[in-house]
């Protein structure tokens, strides 16, 4: 507990370099050898800045002017203005909307296993067990694998007919299950795929929040006569608290940025029942040309990504200060 | 392949060098990289550069590399630089930005179903017959129907590589034990949906899985609609694509039939995808198939006894849901005679070259090649290549055509009548809806 306490403090004398630099700035010569260190420090980062500019701030801006016209792949419609037009045409399109669903329902129905999951295999490969290094190898390496060989494996493991899951479905006198084809099923599929898929990387970082703690805090339990589960409620979950906010936020952004798998395995199918908005973005603006649309549906699902960071962040920072307080 | 992005093989495409990665990326660039004028201009000056654009990936694109690279031995003088990219949207998106970006390639392959948003947009020249006939590949040499979609406003745009329409597979020895071959050894063509259901039901008799494999969901379930509502004498647009004339009772009759098939009669599987209706047809599972010629090399490597015929008369007609791969030069800022005569060289080399791409199951439309003995002799091309005579296109607008989003919008659609979990009433109204939010939708070319 108070190694957690501390953290924020360390940090904070760190940030607050002017402690460091305000004795310098007070000699005259060493004014100019700051001036010109810092002139160097501009140029080493000049190189990023232009990249940086040119290619996330400059689009980001040109994206937005984008979203304010008819704006077309084909480079049309450039300067048919149409003001809000392309928000309105997105809020009343119920194609937006399904497909903005199916994004949240994908982060709601994916986001939850692969922080528990990956926290209860974290636990077992932790323990001092035989062969540890390969239950870990095992865990983790789905996360190594390219997407489109896991939408491979998977689309064959949920065929219908011959495929795996089927095959053993059908011998155990069960019916078989359209697992992509059958569209209350085909997001549960992909939630499984995912899961399957990128639980590998949550496992790390729990695995190495787990490093973190030292032994003795276990050892004096032991002492104390606490139980391994009671170790892990009072011992393990809270000094591991700091390690789930930054897995909960990044997972949250990871599943609400889905695309490639659901693209590959589903194409976004059966009728559209899968689609991610960020389908419906690369539909919209590489398919149909409307570059202009695209971009305002993109920009509101920026918001939207916006809103749930800061959401997130707010709460979660609530809490810890309740914790710390 | 032809067929659509879900028959095609992430690692079916050519390998990816670093020069094509560079290309593709320059065309991305689009408009941003007309500063990298100059860029290409690495090849010896005695040599001409022909730069071509396709999205052949897997047996066809071997086969076209073959044609290639006879093509290159037989015309040293021309440097071919030929580029694929991936099926679909990749690349239609890519060569639409090219021709606007003022670098687009010399020639390039498009479907003639995507002519509708290429032509009027002003992306693509339009070709002098009489400069054609020069070079061997004047209108003469192609069916007048087939020549005729070429045209825009007076003035062809284009120059057929092949007709690929939807046929019926069938395997010649589960037929044969079904009692459906005639005494020449051949499929007796089944005529009327309840033959046809019927010739389905007594193969999957004999297979005891099913009848016919199909591919339930992509583009497949629009291309067995498309061929089947033409039948009744159906149209979904006004010839000008600005007006939606779909048929309630007609469309309504073919969405039963489709219906019949899969969840009714359940001769073929209400969920079924690319790879496994391919894999169903080659393990025996099923009898027939439906599908574009384009799986014929597939079931030759896989060793299945197989025909094919074209795709029945069910409604009333022979005609059938079909395509072309044409050659389009696309619109350059600068003219040059010289680039225009090596691109119409190359264009016709590979036409009277075609025999080598029939063999990937493509009807050539190049009369020369097609009425040849040699494609005579052509198995089992030559058994379907008369559904190349009443082939339907696909409707024309700017939202219709091969991966576009008619095709999307239409396969979804029907793909949930096959699949059951839609009436046809329903999946007829969701594509007539759909229909009329493209029409509204202004054209962004």
């Amino acid at each position: 507990m108070a190694t957690r306490a501390t953290a924020p403090a360390v940090t904070g004398t760190r940030g607050q370099t002017p402690g460091r630099t305000a004795p310098v700035r007070r000699a005259g010569q060493g004014q100019t050898a700051s001036w010109r260190s810092s002139l160097a420090g501009v140029g080493f980062v000049i190189p990023f800045l232009v990249a940086y500019g040119l290619f996330l701030v400059w689009p980001v801006i040109q994206g937005f002017r984008m979203s304010l016209f008819n704006w077309s792949l084909t480079g049309s419609g450039t300067t048919d203005f149409l003001g809000l037009g392309n928000y309105r045409e997105a809020w009343a399109d119920p194609n937006f909307w399904s497909s903005l669903w199916h994004t949240v329902l994908f982060t709601l129905l994916s986001t939850p296993p692969l922080v528990i999951l990956s926290l209860i295999l974290a636990l077992l490969a932790n323990r001092v067990i035989p062969a540890r290094w390969l239950f870990r190898l095992a865990f983790f390496a789905p996360y190594l694998l390219p997407v489109s060989v896991v939408t491979l494996i998977w689309g064959w493991l949920y065929q219908p007919g011959f495929g795996l899951i089927n095959g053993y479905l059908t011998r155990a006198g069960l019916d078989e299950v359209g697992w992509l084809s059958d569209a209350n099923v085909a997001m549960i599929s992909i939630v499984i795929t995912t899961v399957w898929w990128t639980i590998g990387f949550n496992f790390v970082l729990y695995l190495a929040g787990l490093q973190e703690i030292s032994p003795d805090i276990y050892e004096a339990a032991a002492l104390d006569g606490a139980t391994g589960l009671e170790q892990v409620r009072s011992i393990t979950l809270p000094l591991l608290a700091r390690t789930t906010t930054l897995i909960l936020v990044l997972q949250v952004l990871a599943s609400l940025k889905v695309f490639d798998q659901i693209f590959l395995l589903t194409n976004g199918g059966p009728n559209f029942s899968t689609r991610p908005i960020i389908q419906y973005v690369y539909e919209q603006g590489f398919t149909t040309y409307r570059v202009g649309f695209a971009s305002a549906i993109s920009y509101i699902f920026f918001l939207l990504i916006i809103v749930i960071s800061l959401g997130q962040f707010a709460l979660l920072g609530r809490r810890r200060e309740r914790a710390n307080g | 392949m032809v067929g659509g992005p879900e028959n095609v093989p992430p690692m079916g495409g050519a390998p990816l060098t670093r020069r094509r990665l560079l290309q593709g990326a320059t065309a991305l660039a689009g408009g941003l990289a007309a500063s990298s004028a100059g860029f290409g201009t690495v090849a010896a000056q005695d040599r001409r550069e022909l730069r071509f654009w396709n999205l052949f990936g897997g047996g066809d694109g071997a086969r076209l590399q073959e044609m290639q690279a006879a093509f290159s031995t037989a015309t040293p003088d021309i440097d071919l630089e030929a580029v694929t990219f991936a099926w679909g949207p990749p690349y239609y998106t890519k060569l639409a930005m090219s021709a606007v970006g003022g670098r687009p390639p010399a020639v390039a392959v498009l479907h003639a179903s995507r002519l509708p948003s290429y032509a009027p947009a002003g992306l693509l020249e339009p070709l002098d017959p009489a400069v054609l006939t020069e070079y061997d590949i004047g209108p003469d040499k192609f069916l007048p129907e087939v020549w005729e979609g070429m045209q825009f406003e007076g003035s062809p745009y284009a120059i057929p590589l092949d007709i690929h329409p939807f046929i019926m597979y069938y395997n010649t020895e589960i037929c044969q034990q079904a009692g459906l071959l005639g005494p020449d050894g051949n499929l007796v063509r089944p005529q009327g949906p309840d033959a046809v259901i019927d010739a389905f039901r007594r193969a999957q008799a004999v297979t005891g899985e099913l009848g016919l494999t199909y591919q339930t969901n992509g583009v497949q379930p629009w291309r067995l609609f498309s061929g089947l509502y033409a039948q009744t004498g159906g149209q979904v647009l006004s010839p000008d694509g600005s007006e939606l004339i779909l048929d309630d009772v007609k469309a309504t009759q073919v969405l039963e039939f489709m219906a019949e098939l899969t969840v009714g009669s359940k001769v073929a599987a209400p969920n079924q995808d690319g790879p496994a209706s391919v894999a169903f047809f080659s393990n025996k599972s099923g009898g027939f198939h439906l599908n574009g010629g384009w799986e014929v090399t597939t079931f030759e490597t896989e060793g299945v006894p197989f025909s094919a015929v074209p795709f029945p008369n069910v409604f009333g007609t022979d005609q059938t849901w079909a395509d072309s791969h044409v050659f389009v030069l696309p619109r350059q800022p600068n003219e040059d005679p010289d680039r225009l005569d090596a691109s119409l060289r190359f264009i016709s080399f590979m036409l009277q070259n075609s025999l080598t791409w029939a063999e990937g199951g493509h009807v050539p439309s190049y009369m020369p090649v097609a009425t040849s003995p040699e494609f005579a002799a052509l198995q089992p091309q030559a058994n379907y290549a008369a559904a190349a005579e009443g082939p339907v296109y696909d409707p024309r607008a700017w939202f219709s055509g091969a991966a576009a989003p008619l095709q999307e919008e239409a396969g979804a659609a029907f793909g949930s009548v096959l699949n059951g979990q839609q009436t046809p009433q329903q999946g007829l109204a969701q594509f007539r809806a759909a229909m009329e939010d493209m029409l509204r939708t202004p054209e962004p070319l």
